[in-house]
């Protein structure tokens, strides 16, 4: 096996390398051996990001073929203006917009928690925090997203609506505002965690400049530090947002599975995606109108989730403060 | 240090801070800041060994030496901003006016607007250039109206030397301007707040030599009203530009003296041989 490894097929070459040091090899044949192997990782590179694509693709076929014949059956006005979601009662209505509000205000409770919360823990976190504290808050935060969110579903139910049963009268057992409020707790650790991340990635020669001309550390904090790392911070804010209209569980459990045009969060409403996981545990036969609602609600919930991120896209460009 | 003492430079060294330095040549002016025995520590090792030194007022002091010879950290403690890094502590005495900047009763903010900094690289917040010298009026509330306020930042910007470049863009993001106008733009920012010294930390280092000679033009300028300290590794530029230069190695204060003594006839072999570049 000495003999010149250019003349060889480049795999038994590749072997040739292995089992021998280099000096055997032309310059022009380890080259062009490199240069494949260059070419065979990229487009493995390339496959593994453009599947993420694709699947993405699959989905969004899927949801608009199967959808298609539901909206054959009920025009797009009737799904947008009716004020009744009952397609399985006689005669059924498919107005989509109770589910639409449920989803909404168990959202926004969730929000109106994380969102101040998160973004408190995240100054605090990357400011302020000596470094011990901070390295035993930051993964117990995290593990409340670890928290499977079936438990959290019982934890709004058992625990949450009774506390707030005593803050509100009269409050039903179920209703979306415990169930957005332990949502909302859920959320935390995304806005946190992420919040902080951007917020440490803010150069400390910003600081610097800040404390040379007299502002303390809140001061340092809130209008030079958030302000910069605003661009992370909003993407910590999109993904919890996207976070809170898909969860499923939770709504499920704690926020009541009745349709119900209300924005009050004291009242019970099913969601679009409880609506879905209630639909899809019956027994409904495939392909009927019913079983195509499902489609049409996951359509509205994808779009839905679109809108958010589009919007927080505007956003980001529009108060970005680049470093 | 202390070995220092009997050398011909402790004339700088005067026994109390409130002794004005006149003895080393004519056009030295009264301490406005004094420093003594100061020590400082990160954590357990040691970064200045008992330093003593007088910073005339309205005069340019240069600080050189080797990289980690301690010259920016000494740079840093006198407006306190060694502060905001944990572990650091720091022995001796500061008088700034005649005040001990370490002492409980000092308000750091209170130092901070007095002792203005520049540092190394150019570090413009995420702004517009206005909003930028703006920055610390308003957070301070140094400003009665926004035409004050408008005043007051148009002021620093000519201060600074850099007015016309910037006039018709105010509201133009600061990262748009170049290495050198951002560094000017800082010195406008620092003035903005009207303090009595400005602290340098190699405020030329990263600029080409245009802007670096526009930037020493400046510190000339501003020696008329401002006392100055300038951490330089530009020996030429230390020539250029300061009345006063002093020389450290190792966290010790080797020498100082007049700048043209100090170029001319060191005392210290060391400071010689650094000087001429035989090491450093």
């Amino acid at each position: 096996m000495e003999e010149i490894p250019s003349l060889q097929h480049p795999v038994a070459a590749a072997a040739d390398l292995a089992q021998h040091s280099p000096p055997a090899e032309t310059p022009s044949a380890r080259r062009r051996l490199s240069r494949l192997k260059e070419r065979f990782i990229e487009a493995l590179l390339f496959l593994a990001a453009f599947s993420s694509v694709a699947i993405t693709l699959g989905i969004v076929g899927t949801l608009v073929y199967e959808s298609s014949t539901f909206f054959a059956h009920v025009s797009i006005r009737e799904f947008l203006t009716a004020p009744l979601w009952t397609p399985l009662f006689s005669p059924p209505r498919f107005g989509i917009m109770p589910l639409v509000m449920g989803t909404l205000v168990t959202t926004a409770v969730a929000l109106a928690v994380a969102l101040p919360i998160g973004t408190v823990v995240a100054i605090y976190l990357s400011e302020f925090a000596p470094v011990r504290v901070r390295e035993v808050i930051k993964p117990a935060l995290e593990l409340l997203s670890a928290v499977p969110t079936v438990v959290y579903g019982y934890f709004a139910l058992q625990f949450m609506s009774p506390l707030l049963q005593k803050v509100f009268p009269g409050l039903p057992t179920f209703n979306m505002l415990s169930a957005g409020v332990v949502m909302g707790i859920m959320i935390i650790p995304y806005v946190s965690s992420l919040s902080e991340d951007a917020m440490r990635a803010v150069p400390m020669s910003l600081r610097e400049g800040a404390y040379a001309m007299g502002a303390n550390r809140i001061i340092t904090a809130i209008r030079v530090v958030y302000p910069a790392a605003l661009s992370g911070i909003v993407a910590s804010y999109i993904l919890a947002i996207s976070r809170a209209i898909g969860e499923t569980m939770i709504v499920a459990i704690a926020a009541g599975m009745q349709p119900n045009l209300t924005l009050d969060p004291r009242e019970p409403a099913a969601t679009i995606t409880a609506f879905i996981v209630q639909v899809s545990l019956g027994d409904l036969p495939h392909g009927s109108i019913g079983y195509q609602s499902i489609f049409a609600a996951g359509v509205t919930l994808f779009i839905m989730t679109l809108i958010f991120n589009i919007l927080g896209y505007i956003l980001r460009k529009r108060f970005r403060e680049v470093y | 240090m202390s070995t220092d003492l009997s050398k011909p430079d402790s004339r700088l060294l005067p026994g109390s801070a409130a002794t004005p330095v006149g003895s080393v040549g004519a056009a030295t002016r009264p301490a406005k800041i004094s420093v003594r025995h100061l020590n400082f520590y990160y954590g357990k090792s040691q970064a200045l060994f008992d330093i003593s030194l007088d910073i005339p007022e309205r005069m340019v002091t240069a600080f050189i030496g080797p990289s980690g010879c301690g010259k920016s950290t000494f740079l840093r403690t006198l407006n306190r901003m060694n502060d905001i890094i944990p572990g650091t502590r720091v022995e001796g005495d500061i008088l700034i006016d005649n005040a001990d900047i370490y002492a409980s009763a000092t308000d750091v903010v209170d130092l901070r607007l007095r002792v203005g900094m520049v540092f190394q690289k150019s570090n413009p917040f995420p702004k517009s250039i206005f909003d930028n010298v703006a920055y610390g009026l308003r957070i301070n509330r140094m400003t009665s109206s926004k035409s004050d306020l408008k005043a007051h930042v148009e002021q620093a910007l000519k201060d600074a030397a850099i007015w016309e470049e910037v006039k018709d863009r105010l509201n133009q993001s600061a990262l748009g301007l170049s290495g050198g106008q951002q560094q000017r733009l800082c010195i406008a920012r620092a003035l903005a707040i009207r303090p009595s010294v400005i602290l340098m930390d190699e405020p030329a280092s990263a600029l080409d030599p245009m802007a670096t000679a526009k930037i020493e033009e400046l510190i000339v300028e501003l020696k008329k009203q401002y006392t100055i300290v300038i951490v330089t590794h530009n020996m030429q530029q230390a020539a250029r530009v300061s009345d006063i230069t002093a020389f450290y190695w190792l966290g010790k204060l080797i020498e100082v003296n007049p700048t043209d003594k100090m170029f001319t006839n060191p005392i210290e072999k060391l400071t010689e041989d650094y000087i001429t570049g035989r090491f450093g």
